[in-house]
């Protein structure tokens, strides 16, 4: 005969485990919900197409060493930041090309970012290295308004390690690319005066043995005339 | 860091100096070799070569000439300007090689030209110089013509030369090429070594010329 306590121990338990069975069941639903409800991915929004406009590159040619303006059609972000680094992007993709004038391989992804901030005091020279800019480059948010969009710009333009790596050595090769870069954000974006490199976030001494990126190259200057030599 | 040092400024010389002296500056060496030439041969080898050779050719001429290195050896960028500006040089001369363009590049510093100054930043020394940097590569320019060879001339920015308080110009040998941009010959011709190498030292002797006129 089993004793009566035994018997209301049995059906507590087994009412106990119904429960913990029921309760399990719902938490095992919900948490099937939640990730079909994360699965979905259905747009929501439709695209933003950017309408195309006309955008100046500035084209080195390694064969007479010359720079000349390329006027091309591009949709471009209205992100001033973002701009720039298509824009180079642009020039880069050129430069990739088997039959390019100024053969440089990367392409568009060689630019990582770029920068705006506004520009310190016109420099003539080399400066003294990072310390020279107080302020902490952030990349700049579209709509943003601030000082910098009625003054002077400084643009940073951050450069990945293997485009740095895989660049051409020489002195002419390396100085084509950066003053192209320069002369073709100027020509773009007039209120970027001044230009400086960082290569995967870091100063770098040079780009590929040669040409300075330690110093801040005034923009202006880079910019040339017809088919002129820098 | 180099921004603390000072350059002492010697004055762009108003009339020829005591003595003609040439700095040879072989870029690269050691740990840095440059860029990769078609042969497979590091620039800082071509640079040596050419340096000893252009030193040969200078000294047959009764100039004296300093260098920045005689051997695979790693100078870094303020030590070359150093042996520069220790040397009271009349003419300084950075040699490169690159696979890339045409015959030879000139280059001066790119700095904007200024005053001479009783001490000056030891980044922007030559910028006292610009000027007779600008009237050397004129001349090298002339002799590099008058030997066949295809000139570019341009300014960069250039750390070494940048603190050089010399008349200084950077050289980049590239491969002789026609229209066509086809290779008529490459840096390991010697015959097109023979010839960069002594135009070279003919324009430094044309230098020396100007420089003992009155």
């Amino acid at each position: 005969m089993i004793p009566r306590h035994q018997t209301i121990l049995f059906i507590v338990l087994l009412l106990a485990s119904v429960v913990m069975g029921v309760v399990l069941w719902q938490l095992r639903e919900r948490a099937h919900q939640r990730l079909v409800a994360g699965e979905d991915s259905a747009p929501t929004q439709a695209p933003e197409v950017a309408p195309a406009v006309q955008a100046t590159l500035i084209v080195a040619n390694d064969a007479d060493s010359s720079l000349r303006a390329q006027i091309q059609s591009l949709p471009l972000p209205r992100d001033p930041g973002a701009r720039a680094r298509a824009i180079l992007g642009r020039l880069f993709d050129l430069y990739a090309t088997p039959d390019a004038a100024h053969p440089v391989p990367g392409g568009a992804g060689s630019v990582t970012q770029v920068f705006l901030l506004p520009a310190q005091a016109p420099l003539t020279g080399p400066d003294t290295g990072p310390d020279t800019g107080s302020s902490t480059p952030t990349e700049s948010k579209p709509g943003q308004t601030n000082s910098s969009q009625s003054g002077p710009e400084l643009a940073v333009v951050n450069l990945t390690a293997s485009f740095a790596a895989s660049h051409p050595s020489g002195l002419e090769t390396e100085t084509l690319t950066v003053l192209s870069i320069c002369a073709t954000l100027h020509a773009n974006l007039p209120r970027v005066t001044q230009v400086r490199f960082l290569v995967d976030g870091q100063q770098r001494a040079t780009l590929a043995g040669h040409a300075d990126l330690t110093r801040t190259y005034l923009a202006a200057e880079a910019v040339p005339s017809e088919g002129a030599h820098p | 860091m180099a921004a603390s040092h000072m350059a002492a400024a010697q004055a762009p010389p108003a009339g020829p100096p005591a003595r003609f002296l040439v700095v040879l500056d072989a870029a690269h060496g050691g740990d840095d070799p440059g860029g990769r030439l078609s042969n497979g041969q590091a620039e800082k080898t071509f640079t040596l070569a050419l340096g000893v050779r252009l030193r040969s050719l200078l000294a047959a001429r009764g100039i004296q000439v300093v260098t920045t290195r005689e051997s695979d050896a790693t100078v870094n960028l303020n030590r070359r300007a150093e042996v520069a500006n220790h040397s009271n040089a009349a003419a300084c001369l950075s040699l490169h090689a690159s696979e890339s363009g045409s015959g030879v590049h000139l280059f001066v510093s790119s700095l904007a030209p200024a005053e001479p100054a009783r001490f000056a930043a030891w980044k922007t020394a030559q910028a006292a110089w610009v000027t007779r940097s600008l009237a050397l590569a004129g001349v090298l320019n002339s002799a590099l013509l008058h030997a066949g060879i295809n000139v570019t001339l341009g300014s960069a920015a250039l750390p070494a030369v940048d603190s050089m308080a010399c008349p200084a110009v950077a050289i980049e040998i590239a491969p002789d090429r026609d229209s066509s941009h086809a290779v008529t010959a490459g840096l390991d011709d010697p015959g097109y070594q023979a010839r960069v190498a002594s135009a070279l030292a003919a324009a430094i002797l044309e230098w020396r010329t100007e420089a003992a006129r009155p």
